[in-house]
């Protein structure tokens, strides 16, 4: 087990060169040149324009770009801004809050995806399983905006009941509406999948055999259908976590959330590479690893699940 | 000028100005009309793009920070008539040559005295090139200035430590009308030896200075508060102003309406139809300074010389500008009248050949068919613009009109981003006509048109260029009577309503709106709110 993380570890290095190297390439082909939008619609004077391109290597060919931000990052300086700012103390800021978000977001979309899908799949084709059904087609034709805008409007502006955007230093009361909207987005296909998972284990033999053990329904739920039904969920649920911090970009604009997704939607506008290619980089970590916790998780739910040399 | 930070607004050159008298009552049995003056009123902002060293900062975000933490020799009330700040007089007799004396015990919110020396020193390093200042363009006329190398500006010379000279290229009689923009700032001694920590944590001479090392929260806020070492004129009426950040002006909006955000000063997109409904006497909505536009260059086929002036009068003529403004800007732009904006002083709208910005498609016509008279027109009509600026709406409005009144092809030449749009610009590699906008650095009809119409100015995109109008232009400057020098001006824009380099659409209007708690709220001629001057209950 040991020796298939560290497999696995090992793997993200290949992947990061070349993620860098793929990111890099996209926006030094972004059309235009970012130096010459920095002076607005008045235009810089081309003697400062070509000195400031200088200094971010601008007027280099791309694979010498990119080597001296390969050169930067091996030194532990993931490069500056356009406006000086080191994008190591960006990341530092913004990761945290994003990674907040989206650890309750997560949370939320367990524990309401995981308990209605269970009782939708106890009392198959009952009213509330075809409630389930009906609101889970409306979370999942709804686009995240809609959502954000929805929620923003009712319990921010009209009820009063949560604050419109999110403060400063994000304390997590104010997290609560964007991550429950970050977790609606996502919250059906658990609903779904929980649902089928059950209905499949109730049938199952083990549960019969448990049942003709004499076992209460309560400790057979619990311990034989959620358990065993909970396997495909996690890994639903793991996936979703990479895609909750690489997607948070619009419910952060919306809220106004100082995360990851605002800091880079502003830096592709500005073309800025060392920003873009550094976050996108840390999105790809992201997900590798959270699929590896999500490996190493279901060998522990699953024990006939092992993994070889 | 100062561009509008492009990620937030999504706007590329959505701003905003106006003033606006309050009516709100107080429910909170306070006190009417006095408001607390330890209340920290909220606006809106964005984080600035660069550390704030004057004369390194041209974006808005940055800008209205920079105009509440500095006082400038002057500075402009909401009607962009000019004050002496820590001026104590500007002086000249030749419109070349200026003494300015500054007013005695003028102190740094850190205590350091604000003498010659501090404006001398800011304004060397700003015009100097290997600084790479994104301003170091406003001190071209001061003598010494170079574009190519590293060159002094001997134009400047400290006399004492409470006075100095300027001596300017050839004579430019609104001099002292710049003087309140923030490249003309002072900086604290020592302040430039490290200029990036220093644009951190500035320590200014303005109405408020910032509170404490952690006042910049990188991309959230930044809170100033009043600064007791300031003496001048605009003293703040509350206990500070906290900036918040927001990446959308929606988000904006949002905790405005939610009761989180006090003033706002511009009203997004989304909400143009609304919020004057919403916020009743509340929200602003009147004329700015910036000045939309779209250039036609002088080497496209068929649009220079006499044919050129036909084609071009023909399109003005076959828009309707008050149509469009109504229905795609919901009344949140003004038709043009001329080249430069109605908040301007010296502005009018009865300049001789203004008739050419009406709606006049008999006329259009006629003008079409004498220039394909002289050379047969092929080829379409475009309007390059940036897509990422909200901008398609209103080209595809002007191209359908244009083709459907002329009988041509039009249609608009969108560019993904305002990156790659200003490049083929700048480069001079685009081939179509292309959308232009103005905003004034400083409340003067010579910058509208010199920068821009001027032979070889910095941001003559169109390389237009008239003798003409080169001579008016120069003679205007020259003038150091301002309403003798305005009329001048005007003349110079009656060759512009002749000859069209850029065709005049409208200008932007500043929209805004404030809560019920906060009072006094009166918009700059710059489009920015008067922080000083805002109270809340």
């Amino acid at each position: 087990m040991l020796w298939y993380i560290l497999r696995r570890v090992l793997q993200v290095i290949p992947v990061f060169l070349g993620a860098t190297l793929l990111i890099y390439f996209m926006v030094f082909a972004l059309p235009g040149d970012p130096i010459a939008a920095l002076g607005g619609d008045r235009g810089l004077n081309p003697a400062v324009a070509d000195a400031i391109r200088a200094r971010y290597h601008l007027d280099q060919p791309f694979f010498i770009q990119y080597l001296y931000y390969l050169q930067g990052i091996f030194t532990g300086d993931l490069g500056t801004t356009f406006s000086g700012q080191k994008v190591s103390d960006i990341l530092g800021r913004t990761l945290p809050v994003t990674f907040r978000l989206a650890v309750m977001a997560i949370i939320i979309e367990a524990i309401v995806g995981i308990l209605i899908g269970l009782v939708a799949g106890l009392r198959k084709n009952g009213v509330f399983d075809t409630v389930s059904l009906l609101l889970s087609l409306v979370l999942i034709s709804m686009p995240i905006f809609v959502l954000a805008f929805l929620a923003q409007f009712v319990f921010g502006i009209k009820l009063g009941w949560a604050r419109t955007t999110v403060s400063g230093d994000a304390p997590l009361n104010e997290l609560i509406l964007p991550a429950f909207v970050l977790a609606f987005f996502v919250v059906a296909n658990v609903i779904r999948l929980t649902r089928t998972s059950v209905i499949e284990n109730l049938d199952a033999d083990f549960v019969r055999t448990a049942t003709a053990k004499g076992l209460s329904r309560p400790r057979i739920i619990r311990v034989h259908v959620l358990r065993n039904s909970l396997i495909p969920v996690v890994t639903l649920i793991g996936t979703d976590f990479g895609l909750l911090i690489v997607g948070a970009t619009v419910t952060e604009g919306i809220f106004n959330v100082p995360g990851v997704g605002n800091t880079l939607f502003k830096a592709i506008i500005l073309s800025e590479a060392p920003t873009v290619v550094s976050f996108v980089t840390v999105f790809v970590i992201v997900y590798l690893l959270s699929n590896l916790l999500v490996d190493v998780l279901y060998a522990f739910l699953d024990p006939r699940i092992r993994y070889g040399k | 000028m100062r561009t509008i930070k492009i990620g937030s607004a999504l706007g590329g050159l959505v701003l905003t100005t106006a003033l606006v008298l309050t009516g709100c009552a107080t429910d909170s049995g306070g006190t009417t009309g006095g408001g607390d003056s330890s209340a920290v009123i909220t606006v809106n902002g964005s984080e600035p793009q660069n550390p704030l060293v004057p004369t390194n900062t041209n974006e808005t975000g940055g800008g209205k920070i920079l105009d509440a933490i500095f006082a400038g020799l002057v500075y402009y009330d909401a009607e962009g008539a000019p004050h002496n700040d820590v001026a104590e007089s500007i002086e000249t007799d030749d419109s070349q040559n200026y003494t300015i004396t500054l007013k005695a015990d003028q102190k740094f919110s850190d205590g350091t005295p604000v003498t010659s020396a501090s404006f001398v020193d800011a304004w060397q390093y700003g015009a100097l090139l290997s600084n790479e200042q994104l301003s170091s363009y406003f001190f071209e006329s001061i003598e010494g200035f170079s574009y190519d190398e590293d060159s002094e500006l001997s134009g400047l010379k400290i006399v004492d430590d409470n006075s100095f000279t300027v001596k300017l290229k050839q004579p430019e009689s609104d001099f002292p009308l710049r003087l309140g923009y923030s490249a003309f700032f002072p900086l604290p001694e020592g302040a430039l030896d490290d200029a990036a920590a220093y644009g951190e944590n500035p320590i200014g001479n303005g109405p408020y200075m910032l509170d404490g090392d952690s006042a910049w929260k990188h991309d959230v806020s930044l809170k100033v508060i009043p600064n007791p070492e300031y003496k001048g004129d605009r003293v703040a009426q509350n206990g500070g102003v906290d900036f918040i950040f927001y990446a959308t002006q929606d988000a904006a909006y949002a905790d405005l309406q939610g009761g989180n955000l006090d003033v706002l000063d511009s009203v997004p997109d989304s909400a143009f139809a609304s919020f004057e409904g919403e916020f009743g006497d509340r929200a602003i909505n009147q004329p700015a300074a910036i000045f939309q536009s779209f250039t036609i260059p002088q080497g496209l086929p068929h649009f220079s010389g006499e044919e050129g002036e036909l084609r071009r009068a023909a399109i003005s003529m076959s828009f309707d500008r008050q149509q469009i403004t109504d229905v795609i800007f919901e009344g949140t732009r003004t038709p043009a009248t001329d080249f430069t904006s109605p908040v301007i002083d010296g502005y009018s709208d009865k300049l001789d050949g203004a008739d050419v910005l009406q709606y006049n498609p008999d006329e259009a016509v006629k003008l079409w068919a004498a220039a394909d008279a002289i050379s047969p027109w092929d080829g379409s009509f475009q309007i390059g613009y940036n897509a990422d600026g909200g901008h398609q709406g209103w080209v595809d409005a002007i191209t359908n009109s244009v083709k459907n009144t002329l009988g041509i092809e039009a249609s608009g030449n969108p560019y993904p981003t305002f990156a790659a749009f200003r490049t083929d610009v700048t480069d001079r590699t685009i081939t179509t006509a292309f959308r232009t906008g103005w905003q004034a650095d400083y409340p003067a009809l010579y910058n509208f048109l010199g920068p821009i119409y001027a032979t070889s100015a910095g941001s003559n995109d169109g390389d237009y260029s008239s003798s003409e109008f080169d001579a008016l232009l120069k003679e205007g400057a020259g003038e150091p009577d301002i309403d003798k020098a305005n009329a001048i001006f005007q003349k110079a824009q009656e060759v512009l309503l002749k000859d069209l380099p850029a065709i005049p659409m409208w200008y932007s209007n500043v929209s805004g709106a404030y809560g019920a708690d906060v009072e006094n709220v009166k918009f700059g001629w710059n489009s920015v709110p008067i922080y000083n001057e805002i109270t809340k209950q």
